[in-house]
């Protein structure tokens, strides 16, 4: 149980500093390497509530996949960054109120004995060994939550669609070949006959 | 002992952080997209948190279809992104004015 806290303490320590620095440091690319290491630490703490299969689909597909187009899109756009950062300090005591006052009420609604006390949220026992978090979800999946499944598949349809259609350009003044205009060639567009007479030899 | 409250409380703490970044990178529309992650990120902890301690994996299916929609925002936003950079050549919330709101 001791190792469970030190490790919990220690994840969260790390998650939370790493998210202060993806709010605050200047550069984006840095940003995006924070936001990954928060996921790792959040990997961690999943692992801990035994969600092992999302702790890794969180590894996986987030840091793989979502912060990998993250870090591409913040190196492939040249980006100015001095008049993002204008405001920073004046913005810094609003964002410190806010962030304060809402920090404070959710822990005084969470750590109100009557709401979320431990009589009312007993610690579980720990699964025990063999138990499989995939088969569990998989068995929920396809069952109960079939049509969700099939409805977030056709979302990630709609977002592949969207996202290259966004971003796809006809580009003018390069030289491309259009393989249609090639197979719909006619003799005619390419080849004329001319009619003339014989031309005599010169000097003949 | 590791309550539940352990766990929210880590949440609501990532909740108000990415809310200050939100605040403070109000020109940076990369930086905003990213405190969005960091905020479901911190929605997706509590209904972890709670799927464990109500014995009940229907949470842990929220955070998965969470997580497809926000890879799918994610994908979305980051080619609105390329598009306004393309056609304006800046990312600046504050230049960003077209429709004079």
């Amino acid at each position: 149980m001791i190792v469970q806290q030190i490790i919990f303490y220690a994840f969260a320590l790390v998650m939370v500093l790493a998210a202060t620095m993806v709010i605050t440091v200047r550069n984006p690319v840095y940003a995006a390497l924070y936001l990954v290491l928060t996921f790792f630490s959040a990997a961690a703490i999943w692992m801990l509530l035994e969600a092992e299969f999302l702790a890794i689909i969180l590894v996986v597909v987030y840091v793989g996949a979502v912060m990998v187009l993250f870090l591409f899109v913040v190196m492939m756009l040249d980006i100015n960054m001095v008049p993002l950062k204008e405001g920073f300090i004046r913005n810094l005591p609003v964002a410190l109120l806010v962030a304060a006052a809402m920090a404070v009420e959710l822990l005084m609604v969470i750590w109100s004995k009557s709401r979320f006390g431990v009589d009312l949220f007993p610690v579980p026992p720990p699964t025990p060994a063999g138990h499989s978090n995939t088969q569990a979800l998989g068995e929920l999946l396809y069952t109960n939550y079939l049509l969700p499944f099939e409805v977030a598949g056709v979302v990630l349809l709609v977002a592949i669609i969207a996202a290259i259609a966004l971003t796809l350009r006809k580009r003018t003044g390069i030289k491309i070949q259009d393989p249609a205009r090639q197979v719909r060639a006619r003799r005619d567009e390419s080849v004329r006959l001319v009619k003339m007479k014989s031309e005599k030899p010169q000097g003949g | 002992m590791l309550t539940l409250a352990h766990f929210l409380t880590l949440g609501a703490i990532l909740f108000s952080l990415s809310v200050a970044g939100i605040f403070i990178n109000r020109k940076n529309v990369i930086i905003l997209l990213m405190c969005i992650e960091l905020m479901l990120l911190a929605v997706n902890m509590n209904f972890v948190a709670f799927s464990r301690f109500l014995g009940n994996l229907d949470g842990q299916l929220f955070v998965f279809f969470i997580l497809t929609v926000a890879a799918a925002e994610a994908a979305i936003g980051l080619a609105i992104l390329v598009v306004l950079f393309r056609n304006r050549q800046t990312i600046n919330i504050a230049e960003l004015d077209d429709l004079k709101g």
